[in-house]
């Protein structure tokens, strides 16, 4: 491969109009780069079923939008009203409440809560298959018959460009108003109870700058709406604007003064009072829907954090099977999948070296939700009990969800906190929350009370 | 919304006049809007019909529509919809080199829509007009009725995958010299196959004897062939009387048998509820075969745009940036499946097939590898060849019957399969099979096919209703089976039983389990759910 940068000099030696170099400089440039979050993998086209091309979709090649779980704030009472109301009627509630999407990593992306349902039929289970009869699709091109073609690394290693130490620091998680708002929605319509105020930590303060102050003359960015406001003022007091409702703008003058800038000024900012640690097991055990229920839970604990808190949480997010990592954001944590064994001391432990590492106890609320299938390699909960003593040394609720397979009863993780007496001890600090694969939206919320209480 | 400008309509009737020189054929009437984005965040969840009948699950997916905007902001340009005009919606923002390939897709379309037989119960009326004028009947309804409209819209949509579609279809096509009396159906049918169990000879040399008897005398001739039938056998005639008596048992349409058999419908302060029913079963029926004809429709218009595009005068200079969109368009991915790609290629196979006369009995009959391969009896039928399957077939024919060895191998073409290596953990995709019949195999999988359920009067208890679902290897999503059930139960008034096969499965679970490393075994077993009082009960048979 040539530099890009050389190719294009001699491009320009040869003689190149000034439109198109602009267009290849933008390209080098990467701002022409368009979002991949639904091209992540070397085969993206996988798990894409035939009736997922459309002409809207391949004419133009536009962007598949990956996860159609969501749910809208805007129209949410009004849909929770008729959810009530079906369920006086006698019908199943219909509308789910609580789940995201997220294009982007790295906290870049944005995340849109939009209302969710599902229109039951009796269709074909395409999931459930004679073995050696499935999980294929189609493909074209060389190889032989049993060629790998490609791979996938079933890890994510969640080292992604330009995601540097200390980016993530300070930086709001972008859920922003609507978690917000979700938050505030599970408060009110679901009578989730309030947070007891409980040796709230002192809040303390840092500067930062942002462009809020406005100055007239000179600054770094024009304010066009106000310098507007400025110039229609100026030009009423020299009688040169006669009939409001007939602006001509060609004829106003515009003084020097008028132009009114943003310039970058101190401002204050408060440091989050609450840290929470989701953990999520994702074991390979943890297929299909615990993983979907137990990530549905801790968005909704999330966002209802988010409210109580006024929007001052900080999250981290641990994944763990036999090791535990810590990854960037809460796209990676819902989406990671992985295929290994179990063992949730390491997740424990990560917490409490995170904890003692940053000397987060001593300025922080902290929370720790853990939510498994209650499969534990270490079945007697030898590693985990010690590290989870220390973790209720500093937290303020420690919430442990089991969703249980079906078929199964009293998981290794259940038994263990139980023989341990720490629930009995520590009602205060420690809650488990058991619910069966199959639970509803409104189970889970349930669970949260639970757990929060 | 508004209409194209003249400048760009300009431009669609001249694509019209190319697109009928190369022999395709619809009205000449079409209709084309320009529509932004937000119009067709609105009316995507309506299939693109502006006039469909309100529901909140569309409202819900509108607002879902807008998030996804809000997220991945995108410039749909085109999409096409069967009524008559046929309408199709355009962004306003396309260059007209664009516009050209795309009013060529879009009549390909247009031209399969009004050929292909499989929409032929849409062929004789404006579907857009009908779905205004039941908008309507709902409103009115949900103002008398309030919430319980949507109740039954939604009741009704829970099994709207239920509706006869063939059985629809199928009278259309009912030659009228191809009818011919009950007596002589049932004597070549069943009298002489099942009663006699005639060897073949003898059979055709009935066959020959009716044919005979027709053809010295038009008006007369079945009566004196039968009047000889009757001297052979006499028992004929009182066997025929017998079977008129046996009621034929007809497969059920379970939508329409709830609308005509459902006494709680039938009630004076229900009878509102019936015309729901026939609202969805009606929009349902109309949308069966555009979700039957996928690769074939794709292909077609795909194949079409190609070919007229690239002969297109108006386009010179545009060569380039054509071949981009197409190739993105129709590139075969190297994993996946794309309709639009696999469709175009079988069209251009099976136009140089007509085009080397390989599809008749001198072809079939030839075993030599070789000598196919060379084959070449230069008749140029081509065209005609493929204006005949576009009419006549749907995707499952098409792929049952075109995809062979020779087309997989050409564009080599395999099944990918994906397994996990627990030792790097990784997945792997890998070429799982290049034969022709598994390929074929696993694109018939992934078409369409509701579940065969059929109404069995006969069993259930009193007033019950008991559906039977035949199995097929495939089990129902069992999570969608209660509230199903649930609608079903309300509209029949009474009690409703479902027989269906389960899967068994031996997983290996616990802390060891590693996804996809072992497959789980599979064992069936029948069983029967009862929604009762809305509440689903399972038994094991």
């Amino acid at each position: 491969m040539k530099d890009p940068e050389k190719y294009l000099e001699q491009l320009k030696a040869k003689g190149l109009d000034p439109e198109r170099e602009a267009r290849f400089r933008e390209e080098l440039a990467g701002t022409r780069q368009i979002s991949t979050a639904d091209r992540r993998g070397p085969f993206p086209d996988f798990s894409r079923g035939l009736y997922a091309w459309h002409d809207l979709a391949v004419l133009q090649d536009q962007e598949r939008v990956p996860n159609p779980y969501q749910l809208h704030m805007k129209a949410l009472d009004e849909l929770l009203e008729r959810d009530r109301q079906r369920e006086k009627d006698g019908f199943p509630r219909k509308i789910r409440v609580g789940r995201l999407i997220k294009p982007g990593k790295g906290g870049k992306g944005k995340i849109v809560v939009v209302p969710s349902t599902e229109e039951e039929k009796f269709l074909h289970d395409p999931t459930i298959r004679p073995p050696g009869k499935g999980g294929s699709t189609g493909g074209s091109g060389k190889g032989e018959e049993g060629e790998v073609i490609g791979e996938q690394k079933v890890r994510e290693t969640g080292e992604e460009p330009g995601q540097g130490p200390g980016q993530g620091e300070g930086e709001a998680h972008e859920m922003g108003a609507s978690a917000y708002e979700l938050g505030r929605v599970l408060t009110e319509q679901f009578q989730l109870p309030n947070l007891k105020e409980k040796g709230k930590k002192r809040s303390f303060t840092r500067y930062i700058y942002d462009l809020t102050d406005r100055n007239r003359g000179s600054g770094q960015v024009l304010d066009k709406k106000a310098t507007l406001r400025r110039i229609v003022e100026t030009n009423i007091s020299l009688g040169n604007l006669p009939d409001p409702s007939d602006m001509d703008p060609t004829r106003f003058l515009i003084s020097p003064r008028d132009k009114v800038y943003r310039i970058f000024s101190q401002e204050k900012d408060y440091e989050p009072q609450a840290m929470v640690f989701f953990l999520r097991d994702y074991s390979g055990s943890m297929a299909g829907k615990v993983t979907e229920l137990v990530a549905t839970q801790h968005v909704m604990i999330y966002s209802w954090l988010l409210y109580q808190y006024a929007g001052q949480v900080e999250s981290r997010f641990i994944l763990h099977d036999t090791e535990a990592k810590e990854v960037p954001d809460f796209d990676t944590y819902y989406n990671s999948r992985v295929a290994g064994g179990t063992e949730v001391a390491s997740a424990y432990k990560l917490v409490n070296e995170i904890v003692e590492k940053e000397n987060l106890a001593a300025d922080y609320n902290i929370y720790v939700f853990h939510g498994t299938d209650g499969d534990d390699w270490d079945t007697g909960g030898d590693k985990s009990i010690p590290e989870l003593v220390k973790i209720l040394s500093y937290v303020s609720r420690m919430g442990v969800t089991i969703a249980e397979h079906a078929g199964t009863q009293w998981t290794e993780v259940a038994r263990y906190l139980e023989n341990s007496g720490l629930l009995r001890d520590k009602p205060d600090l420690l809650r488990m929350d058991i619910m069966h694969e199959d639970a509803e939206e409104a189970r889970v919320i349930e669970g949260i009370k639970r757990l929060i209480s | 919304m508004e209409l194209i400008n003249q400048h760009t309509k300009a431009i669609m009737e001249g694509c019209k006049e190319r697109a009928r020189a190369a022999g395709l054929s619809f009205t000449d009437e079409s209709l084309e809007y320009i529509v932004t984005n937000r119009d067709l965040i609105e009316l995507s969840p309506k299939v693109m019909i502006p006039t469909l009948y309100d529901y909140w699950v569309h409202d819900v997916e509108v607002l879902r529509g807008k998030g996804e905007y809000e997220l991945y902001p995108h410039n749909p340009y085109e999409t096409v919809i069967n009524t008559r005009p046929p309408i199709s919606f355009y962004n306003d923002n396309n260059p007209d080199w664009l516009n050209v390939m795309i009013f060529y897709h879009v009549l390909g379309h247009i031209d399969f829509f009004q050929n292909n037989l499989y929409f032929r119960h849409t062929w004789e009326y404006d579907f857009t007009g009908q779905a205004l004028s039941d908008k309507r009947v709902i409103a009115k309804l949900r103002a008398e009725k309030g919430r319980w409209v949507d109740y039954i819209l939604e009741f009704a949509r829970s099994i709207d995958n239920l509706v006869g579609y063939h059985d629809e279809l199928s009278p259309l096509f009912m030659a009228p010299e191809a009818a011919t009396s009950s007596r002589l159906d049932y004597y070549f049918d069943v009298f002489l196959q099942v009663e006699k169990k005639l060897p073949v000879g003898e059979y055709l040399k009935e066959v020959a004897r009716y044919n005979e008897a027709i053809a010295q005398n038009r008006e007369e001739g079945e009566r004196i062939f039968f009047a000889e039938v009757t001297a052979k056998y006499p028992e004929m005639e009182a066997h025929f009387a017998k079977s008129q008596n046996v009621k034929r048992v007809e497969r059920r349409d379970l939508m329409k048998f709830l609308i005509e058999n459902s006494e709680f419908l039938a009630r004076d302060e229900n009878q509102w509820m019936r015309s729901v029913l026939e609202v969805v079963r009606k929009t349902s029926i109309f949308f069966q075969p555009q979700i039957r004809t996928k690769i074939m429709n794709e292909g077609w218009a795909s194949y079409w745009h190609e070919k007229l595009f690239l002969v297109d005068d108006r386009i010179k200079g545009h060569e380039v940036d054509f071949a981009r969109v197409h190739a993105g368009v129709t590139s075969m991915p190297r994993v996946g499946m794309n309709p639009y790609a696999l469709g175009m290629r079988l069209m251009y196979q099976l136009k140089e097939n007509g085009d080397k006369g390989k599809t008749g009995y001198e072809f079939d009959r030839l075993s030599d590898r070789e000598e196919r391969k060379h084959f070449d009896a230069a008749t140029g039928k081509g065209d005609e060849y493929l204006f005949k399957i576009r009419s006549n077939y749907c995707d499952y024919l098409f792929i049952k019957d075109f995809v062979d060895q020779e087309f997989t191998n050409r564009y080599d073409l395999f099944v990918t399969g994906k397994r996990l290596d627990p030792q790097r953990m990784v997945w792997q995709y890998y070429v799982k099979s290049r034969d022709a019949n598994e390929y074929r195999d696993m694109v018939l999988a992934s078409l369409y096919h509701p579940p065969h359920i059929e109404i069995a009067p006969e069993r259930g208890e009193e007033g019950m209703l008991y559906l039977v679902h035949h199995f097929e290897g495939k089990q129902l999503v069992s999570e969608y089976i209660a509230n199903t059930m649930v609608g079903i139960e309300y509209l029949w008034g009474a009690p409703v039983q479902l027989e269906t096969s389960e899967a068994l499965m031996e997983q290996p679970r616990g802390s060891s389990g590693r996804e996809g490393v072992e497959e789980p075994e599979i064992t069936w077993q029948r069983v029967v759910y009862t929604m009762k009082d809305k509440v689903l009960s399972r038994q094991v048979l």
